[in-house]
């Protein structure tokens, strides 16, 4: 257990995040989680899940405290080295921000050509993480044909094609009905089993109970 | 062949293929940017072809002296040891009118109507080389010319091209003029484009923010997309040029039959050809780095 002060991925500080119009989203919230961790992030709607997330992949900023990401401090990269942090992370978004104007293949294939991969090697990685979530039939529909269950496997997969060492997932499970959302957790345990760091956000108590993970419960702001 | 060409190239198919994703919006700009690069283009080229022709005339000024018709041998001789001592003069030479109608009746169409003639309306002439010197002497010569006892006329033959050049130089400036009010119209149908363009992929610049694109990568299709609007936009404009002077040939031709002379516009050289295209590709990349500059910053995940 002496581990994790070796080996931490993510550190929070003592961090406030205060929005625009003066709404204290996250307070003094301090905590580590260690590489090839497995967190559960929980708490009622309004809580901060989302901005804390954000702040792990510096889509938001803390007004004060530092969050450190593979012992980065994100609150100080310069803009020119974001997007390689970004690389790193694989990040499943509560509004799946899929793109409909392209299918389901190209939607995984983005964050590959963001890296620049080569267009062979490209292609094996998009049907290997299709082939993960149980999308590999659906290549080339348009994600707006998809269930809701199959859009949130899609955003899985395009998370996860780059092979990140982080996983941050945002209510994954929101919407979805039991059977869906045991899917998924499978998906992110298997993900788990390989190495991943993982931090998911739910409220959906069904998927904890079993369960021995930790958890990191926020209520109005502030870590319990 | 590299990983980074290979990149380059695939960013350069997909912005080919949204430039006529819809084929009319796609070829409606680049003829819109075509005929705007047309008439600087156009113009310059006539500018240049006239440029040859000042050349051609004015690079050897002549100054024809025409006699009166009752000049006598004597008065003739004394005229040309008076010319060749003459200190601006470098060399002359004796027509005499004779020679002078002959040569008139080869050299045009005219010989039916000259063979007509009862006599000959010519009178006997001196062609004076005049050393090198700018128009004001070469004018002052030819006045000077003039005053000479027997002398009827004196006209210098390259007078007309100093007004030529004169007037070239006014049309030098009005194709500079135009060329730049054009460009800038050039770079503000580029920059528009490229807004709206930005304008409809703001999710997909969202999303590629968000998982690590550098800046780099997003500016890179705008930027090819402008260049090759520009590219494509040039290269109509230099076939407009080429169809316009195929024409103008034509009807040059059709011409230069009625006066047996043989003049033909030149098309643009190699060299003006390929700044042409450069200078359009230049315009439609800097039209899209304006407006990357101006409105992607703008767009800020959250
Ligand atoms: N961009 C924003 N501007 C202002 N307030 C915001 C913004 N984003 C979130 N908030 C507020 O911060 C609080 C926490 O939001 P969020 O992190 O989304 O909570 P959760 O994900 O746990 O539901 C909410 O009260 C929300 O209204
Ligand atoms: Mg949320």
């Amino acid at each position: 257990m002496w581990l994790i002060y070796f080996f931490k991925m993510i550190t929070f500080n003592q961090v406030h995040k205060r929005y625009p119009g003066g709404y204290e989203a996250l307070k003094n919230v301090s905590f580590d989680i260690a590489e090839g961790e497995m967190v559960f992030l929980t708490g009622h709607s309004g809580a901060g899940k989302s901005t804390l997330l954000k702040l792990i992949a510096a889509i938001e900023r803390p007004n004060s405290g530092s969050v450190l990401v593979n012992n980065q401090n994100i609150g100080a990269l310069k803009g020119g080295a974001l997007p390689y942090l970004r690389r790193n992370l694989g990040i499943i978004f509560q509004d799946h921000k899929l793109l409909f104007d392209r299918n389901v293949f190209d939607n995984v294939l983005l964050p590959l050509q963001i890296c620049g991969f080569e267009h062979r090697e490209s292609g094996k990685r998009v049907r290997a993480a299709l082939d993960k979530v149980g999308l590999l039939k659906r290549e080339k529909s348009n994600p707006i044909a998809l269930s809701g269950g199959e859009q949130q496997r899609l955003c899985i997969a395009r998370a996860i094609v780059n092979r990140p060492s982080i996983l941050l997932a945002d209510e994954p499970t929101g919407n979805l009905d039991a059977a869906y959302a045991r899917e998924i957790m499978a998906i992110f345990n298997s993900f788990h089993q390989v190495g991943a760091t993982l931090l998911i956000s739910t409220h959906d108590e069904s998927v904890l109970q079993d369960s021995g993970v930790r958890r990191l419960v926020l209520k109005e702001g502030v870590l319990q | 062949m590299t990983r980074a060409f290979a990149q380059h190239l695939g960013v350069l198919r997909a912005v080919l293929r949204r430039m006529f994703s819809s084929k009319l919006a796609g070829s409606l700009n680049i003829l819109v940017i075509g005929i705007a690069l047309s008439l600087p283009a156009g113009m310059y080229m006539l500018l240049q072809n006239a440029q040859g022709l000042v050349a051609q005339l004015s690079g050897t000024p002549q100054i024809s002296l025409f006699l009166n018709m009752d000049a006598k041998t004597e008065d003739i001789d004394r005229l040309h040891k008076q010319l060749a001592q003459h200190p601006a003069v470098a060399g002359v030479e004796f027509v005499a009118r004779a020679q002078a109608l002959e040569q008139l009746k080869q050299g045009t169409g005219l010989s039916d109507l000259i063979s007509g003639l009862q006599q000959n309306p010519l009178p006997d002439a001196f062609v004076v080389h005049p050393k090198p010197g700018d128009a004001q002497s070469l004018d002052a010569l030819r006045g000077e010319l003039a005053k000479l006892s027997k002398v009827s006329e004196a006209q210098l033959d390259s007078a007309w091209a100093y007004k030529l050049e004169a007037l070239l130089k006014f049309g030098r400036l009005a194709v500079l003029i135009l060329a730049s009010l054009l460009s800038l119209a050039l770079i503000a149908v580029t920059f528009n484009t490229i807004r709206l363009q930005i304008l409809t992929q703001r999710d997909e610049i969202e999303v590629a923010k968000l998982i690590g694109a550098t800046d780099g990568f997003i500016r890179r299709p705008f930027l090819y997309f402008g260049a090759t609007q520009g590219l494509f936009g040039g290269i109509m404009a230099w076939l407009i040029v080429a169809a316009s002077l195929l024409l103008l040939n034509r009807q040059l031709g059709a011409l230069s039959q009625l006066y047996a002379s043989q003049f033909t516009l030149h098309p643009l050289s190699f060299g003006d050809s390929l700044s042409l295209l450069l200078f359009s590709v230049y315009l439609g990349w800097l039209g899209a780095w304006l407006s990357v500059a101006r409105h992607l910053s703008q767009i800020e995940p959250h």
